[in-house]
């Protein structure tokens, strides 16, 4: 797919904020699911500061903005071919050990639950087939609800709550997945529309399962596939906080407030 | 169990000692108390009270200073110095390894789980090469003496290890108090520390540093029990200390607040661990760190001493695998001896220990300070049972060593002088060179027949000489 990406976040500060330092993980993966053919980054006010390739393959650029500044805007402003890899990172280039995706992190720390439904799936001895059912287990038991989760809401109180949105269902692929003995890691991304058609307008999140011959493959549970040319990868990290798109510090007391809106549209061939 | 007596072999002095006879036996009594005093006032007017190592305990308390000077002749020293240089080699080798290639562990020296698994393997330096590969500039080495040519290594210190400046103010105040004995014996001076540590510093400078290098000391701050040392060191050095909100990112540099406007700063010596370093890249909630610098550290623009990720090395169970990484890295036999430890997460080891408690040191992964561990000789049945109960509750929180036979130094007590057991803590910098200053803290276990030198278990330090030829 030719797919035009628009994504704006700004951040309004009810006391003007100076130094504000950004992270931003906010360009495409490089592998053979995608090719980037434009993509711009825009900070409002905004330095750009060190731009890099992590040791997990992602780009990485750092921005300041000196202000004071009472709003700033982020823009992205992209196009890019996508193609269906069933859902298989091939030709990504990365450096980190899977390995080290065993780790849990606070949101994804298993409780009884958790262990019970990663170990309740028998049977199996092939690492693909197993990926397939955690990930199916997770659709089963977290049906997709907005509001119901914030930002912080573990796996654990996920499955106990039933409910909650792609961050809530890639948290539990990726602990369960990690119970089991595969790398698991959280991916963020946008997605163009969901399986039925309706237009996703939002950033997205799904879960990566390292099997042994394939590499990194992706589950998307609150959508019940694997990303296909739909997806857009941007970047990953062991759970939402770690592969964060974006993530700064202002020097300032005021309250802030959000707004994001994002566009992934077909564009015509 | 019989312990090397680093002054006596029998009646007969050992030749380093030799000249320190004569100023002990003829030192009357009141002019010992007197010097004793004079030293304690002197400490406690510099202010150097924090605890070493970072033990915690009271800030405020003096550490018992010894006047008795542990000595090493210079043909002792020479190969304690090539050990302890293998061994940063070593580290540092692995180090660059682990955050590449990682080969040792390709080559199955090296299980993989205790490495990528490892809390303090850090994930998002994997790939970014510090200058000259040097992860740890400053590695402190704690070694144990048990015979003439004999030393064990118990930890190597990778991250950021403290008390030097207990090796440069023990000299400074026995220099103060004696002049007589530093014109009698020839000992190698210490006090070139501040400038190789400087020259190391400079010497790992980012390509991106055109100029002399801007070097600063990162502190938590004076709360923190070795402020003491962090401003003594930057003041020796000739370097600003600095917190972290002293220090701010712009574009690709991290810049010092100055009275003259912001200053570009090249290398960072920190003093404040990785979790703290960096709130957007690691703890959302610390307030000591600089937003933002670790990206600019991972794209080239600002060196950091020790690296992050640094103290992968230094983890109890990688330590076991120390001589491995000599053998893989340098393709030379260890020096310095590792000693066996038994991890008692495996069945066979936990099976030993628990047949052997009354013989062995038992101690926590993670603990320091002396504190949680078991001396098995030197434990009654009661406290073993107590002990024991508390591995069977959770086995994989503890290793077991063998106890050690720790060599004493001559040490001036109530009663005059008697033998207490010592270890030794030397500083090795590592930068363009390798460089080792001939001396180190020693630290040493007041109290009668204990093997704990730890300052909050009653330990005290020694002025360390190396003897010139």
């Amino acid at each position: 797919m030719k797919l035009r990406i628009s994504h704006e976040t700004v951040y309004r500060y009810d006391q003007p904020i100076r130094n504000l330092v950004q992270s931003l993980r906010l360009t495409p993966s490089v592998f053979e699911g995608q090719k980037v053919h434009s993509w711009t980054i825009d900070v409002s006010g905004g330095i750009r500061g060190p731009g890099f390739r992590d040791g997990a393959g992602d780009w990485i650029e750092g921005w300041t903005v000196r202000g004071p500044v009472d709003h700033v805007t982020i823009r992205i402003d992209g196009r890019i071919d996508t193609r269906d890899m069933a859902g298989v990172l091939r030709g990504h280039r990365e450096m980190i050990n899977p390995l080290t995706y065993l780790r849990d992190t606070s949101v994804t720390r298993p409780d009884p639950a958790l262990r019970d439904l990663a170990f309740g799936i028998t049977g199996t001895t092939d690492q693909l087939d197993l990926a397939h059912k955690l990930s199916a287990a997770v659709s089963d038991r977290i049906a997709f609800r907005p509001g119901v989760t914030q930002t912080g809401t573990t796996a654990a109180q996920a499955l106990a709550l039933g409910e909650g949105v792609c961050q809530d269902h890639t948290h539990a692929l990726t602990a369960l997945a990690r119970l089991r003995g595969l790398p698991a890691r959280y991916v963020s991304g946008y997605l163009h529309s969901t399986i039925d058609g309706q237009a996703h307008d939002a950033a997205h999140a799904w879960a990566e399962i390292q099997v042994e011959g394939l590499g990194w493959i992706g589950f998307d549970a609150a959508n019940r596939c694997c990303p296909d040319e739909r997806y857009v990868r941007l970047g990953s990290g062991l759970d939402s906080a770690d592969a964060a798109p974006i993530r700064g510090i202002a020097m300032g007391t005021g309250a802030e407030e959000l707004d994001v809106s994002v566009r992934v549209e077909e564009m015509p061939q | 169990m019989s312990y090397y007596n680093e002054m006596f072999e029998g009646d007969r002095v050992r030749d380093p000692y030799a000249r320190l006879r004569d100023w002990v036996e003829t030192m009357p009594d009141d002019f010992r108390q007197m010097k004793q005093a004079e030293a304690e006032a002197l400490f406690r007017r510099i202010g150097i009270t924090f605890a070493v190592y970072g033990e915690g305990g009271d800030p405020d308390r003096l550490i018992p200073f010894d006047m008795m000077p542990r000595v090493f002749e210079q043909a002792e020293w020479r190969r304690l110095e090539r050990g302890i240089k293998q061994r940063a080699r070593a580290l540092n080798a692995f180090l660059r390894d682990v955050y590449g290639r990682g080969e040792i562990i390709r080559a199955g020296r090296i299980p993989a789980r205790l490495v990528y698994q490892n809390e303090a393997y850090e994930k998002s330096v994997v790939g970014v090469v510090p200058p000259r590969g040097i992860y740890s500039h400053i590695i402190g080495i704690d070694l144990v003496r048990t015979a003439k040519d004999e030393f064990y290594v118990l930890e190597d210190n990778c991250r950021t290890p403290s008390g030097v400046s207990y090796m440069l103010e023990n000299r400074e105040i026995m220099m103060r108090m004696f002049p007589q004995l530093f014109r009698n014996n020839r000992i190698e001076p210490v006090d070139q520390y501040p400038d190789l540590l400087r020259r190391t510093l400079e010497s790992v400078a980012p390509a991106k540093c055109s100029d002399r290098p801007t070097c600063v000391i990162l502190t938590p701050g004076h709360y923190n029990s070795a402020y003491y040392e962090h401003s003594f060191l930057a003041n020796l050095m000739g370097v600003e200390l600095v917190e972290g909100q002293d220090l701010f990112v712009d574009g690709e540099f991290v810049y010092m607040r100055t009275t003259t406007g912001p200053k570009r700063v090249d290398v960072i010596y920190r003093r404040i661990d990785d979790p703290y370093l960096d709130p957007l890249c690691f703890r959302p909630d610390s307030m000591l760190g600089i937003p933002g610098l670790m990206d600019v550290y991972r794209s080239g623009g600002v060196s950091i001493c020790s690296a992050p990720g640094a103290g992968v090395a230094d983890d109890k169970a990688i330590y076991t695998f120390v001589p491995e990484m000599i053998r893989f890295y340098l393709g030379e036999e260890p020096i310095l001896n590792n000693v066996q430890t038994w991890t008692l997460w495996k069945d066979d080891d936990y099976r030993y220990v628990m047949e052997h408690l009354p013989e062995l040191v038992v101690k926590e992964v993670h603990g320091s300070g002396g504190y949680g561990m078991l001396v098995g000789p030197k434990s009654t049945t009661e406290e073993i049972e107590t002990f024991r109960l508390k591995i069977q509750a959770n086995p994989s929180n503890y290793i077991a060593q063998p106890t050690l036979a720790l060599s004493t130094c001559p040490t001036f007590v109530e009663e005059g002088i008697a033998p207490r057991h010592v270890d030794l803590r030397p500083y090795c910098l590592c930068g363009d060179r390798i460089e080792l200053v001939p001396g180190g803290l020693t630290r040493v276990a007041l109290r009668d027949g204990s093997l704990v030198v730890n300052s909050s278990q009653g330990g005290g330090v020694k002025d360390t000489w190396v003897l010139s030829e």
